[in-house]
């Protein structure tokens, strides 16, 4: 078999698992800079897919897709270090406030300056939870999808057999490609960074991280071009400006409640017998328990 | 009017709890807005299925049989209620969060450009103002849910595109029936007429569903863990403590991240959402993604070694110590205790 074109996307995320005290302002908005960002860890998943298969067939290519700030390009780089070939991170203020549907028609429209025998991505992100990006770039694409894959089983020229990890069960499914994958988090976990790769893409940067670049990184970029990050702006696509960002998005928050508990009136024991014995004894005569 | 509609999921010709929890919320919003509450059914050999819906208060159930509308699969449903949705224009649309509904839900409405909100926690209908556009919208669907890892909760609108659509987990909606006696119209969908032939080209190879074991919606008490159990073995203890007490072991999404404990035990906003006579939360600090699928509790008792955990604002109980000195005692006296 020919190798496979593969195109991951991927998020940067904050990382809402280890939110601290200053997580949220006082104003009730989220103080992103005191959360780290991360790589979105289904997004990992996902990748490992995409490098196993890579791994099978020979000439492959794996390349990471995007959307952020100029920071998201970490996340490129990381997959480089992990085996991936480059990147593409699509940038612009026109995607600011995207909710998930302006994202997908961003990145759908992205993808269609790519070539692509298989798109694969990480079920959810972290920071929204909403698993719908995925689907929603299959549709734009008109691409069949497979959500909550598990396992790549097989893969041929003409279809790819996936085991799909589901609520309540397991199921095996053959999908034409070229088709959308989204990667469940009970998948194998990604490989880690590979010693050589961190030496050969460590000065890897998109263009709005080289804005500072002296002269001696412009020439080592000239000697090693695969050292550049390729960076979209929205002129680099073909979209529909009323279809990008806050514009393009159907859905609108309305307001925003930082999460204030409201404390009960709570009995404070000691974890001594009596204090145990005399809780236990209130269950059971209020017939909580027993 | 414009209808609220909502998919009804099907395994093995029942309807989901968590489309017959969404057709009670469907049918109070219905009557709040004053129009019709509608379901579809996709599936195959579906006669007789308007009898586990209709007492929910469905007004006209439509239904598309076919045998290759089951098991369900991504393009065929897609294509019926994106057409179906075309014809009938809903002004709201619901599905479960599931496996299946957050497969269906966002390929929808992007192919009808309609904003959806996913993992509600609460819906509501109430008015607008787009101060920016200087616009006011009346009787939109407030579809509100926690974000941001559950750190804050936001209420989300669509103002201009329909339908609204949203997803809920099960369990998070309470399931009532209307009327056993409602009686609503069914409507057959042509199922040649909404599909292409190209949309049938995934093919289920292997399907092994199973019935949960667990059942923790239905448990009068829960015995929960979180990361500060510390480890498989210590979660033992708690499912010693919820067999005296004849209750369900659950756990937070750290406890199942670190292995502690099965995924299908898992509560909170990525769990189950439960509401139990007595929830016993055991090394679980109570992060809201946690608490958002229990705060509905009727008693809890908080057993941390952290006197200012979260939890504590939760709890009528608060045991401020070793869960593994605690629980041991707890099991004692009841044992002694009880008949």
């Amino acid at each position: 078999m020919k190798g496979l074109k593969i195109v991951v996307l991927a998020k940067q995320v904050p990382d809402t698992r280890n939110v601290g005290k200053d997580a949220m302002k006082a104003d009730g908005t989220v103080n992103r800079a005191a959360l780290p960002a991360i790589f979105n860890p289904e997004d990992l998943n996902a990748l490992e897919q995409a490098l196993r298969l890579k791994d099978k067939f020979e000439g492959s290519t794996v390349y990471i897709l995007t959307m952020g700030p100029g920071r998201a390009a970490e996340i490129i780089r990381e997959a480089m270090y992990r085996g991936a070939d480059g990147g593409y991170l699509l940038s612009d203020r026109a995607f600011a406030g995207s909710d998930t549907l302006a994202t997908s028609y961003a990145l759908a429209c992205a993808l269609r300056n790519l070539e692509t025998d298989l798109l694969i991505c990480g079920r959810q992100a972290i920071d929204g939870d909403t698993a719908q990006v995925g689907p929603q770039v299959a549709e734009k694409l008109g691409l069949p999808q497979v959500t909550y894959a598990e396992d790549i089983l097989d893969c041929t020229e003409e279809k790819i057999t996936i085991k799909r990890r589901l609520e309540r069960g397991v199921e095996v499914v053959a999908c034409p490609v070229p088709c959308v994958v989204t990667v469940n988090g009970s998948a194998a976990p990604c490989r880690p960074r590979n010693a050589r790769f961190v030496m050969k893409y460590k000065y890897a940067r998109a263009a709005q991280e080289m804005q500072d670049a002296d002269e001696d990184y412009m020439n080592l970029l000239n000697e090693r071009p695969y050292l550049k990050i390729t960076e979209w702006s929205v002129n680099d696509i073909q979209s529909d400006a009323q279809e990008l960002g806050l514009n393009g998005s159907p859905t609108k928050v309305k307001n925003i409640e930082s999460v204030v508990f409201q404390a009960k009136e709570a009995k404070v024991l000691e974890p001594n017998d009596d204090a145990i014995d005399a809780m236990m004894k209130e269950l059971i005569v209020n017939h909580t328990i027993g | 009017m414009n209808s609220v509609f909502v998919y009804c999921e099907i395994e093995e010709g029942m309807v989901a709890d968590v489309s017959l929890e969404l057709l009670t919320k469907g049918r109070t919003l219905a009557n709040e807005l004053g129009v019709k509450l509608e379901a579809v059914v996709l599936g195959s050999k579906l006669e007789g299925i308007e009898k586990q819906v209709f007492p929910y208060g469905v007004d006209v159930l439509w239904v598309a049989d076919d045998e290759r509308l089951y098991p369900y699969t991504t393009l065929p449903h897609t294509s019926i209620l994106v057409n179906l949705f075309k014809q009938e224009q809903p002004q709201i649309a619901f599905m479960g969060a599931s496996s299946i509904g957050r497969d269906l839900g966002p390929r929808v409405s992007s192919a009808l450009h309609s904003g959806l909100t996913a993992d509600c926690t609460s819906l509501e209908i109430g008015d607008y103002e787009d101060k920016k556009n200087n616009k006011t919208y009346q009787n939109l669907l407030y579809q509100i849910r926690p974000a941001f890892g559950g750190n804050i909760v936001a209420t989300i609108v669509n103002p201009d595109c329909r339908p609204q659509m949203a997803t809920v987990r099960e369990g998070v909606m309470k399931k009532e029936i209307f009327n056993p006696n409602h009686q609503g119209e069914i409507k057959t969908i042509d199922v040649a007429a909404f599909t292409e032939p190209t949309d049938f080209i995934v093919h289920v190879i292997e399907r092994h569903m199973e019935k949960s074991k667990v059942n923790l919606k239905a448990a009068p008490i829960i015995v929960a863990g979180g990361y500060g159990v510390g480890s498989k073995e210590n979660f033992q203890l708690l499912h010693e403590l919820a067999t005296v007490l004849g209750g369900e072991v659950g756990a937070s999404r750290a406890a199942v991240d670190a292995g502690f404990c099965e995924h299908e035990r898992q509560i909170g906003q990525t769990g189950t959402t439960v509401r139990p006579k007595l929830y016993i939360a055991c090394g679980i600090s109570g992060q809201i993604q946690h608490t958002a699928g229990m705060e509905e509790s009727a008693m809890v008792i908080a057993i941390n070694t952290d006197a200012n955990a979260p939890i504590n604002k939760f709890a009528d109980y608060v045991i401020t110590g070793d869960l593994n000195v605690v629980i041991p005692k707890m099991i004692q006296y009841y044992k002694k205790n009880s008949k």
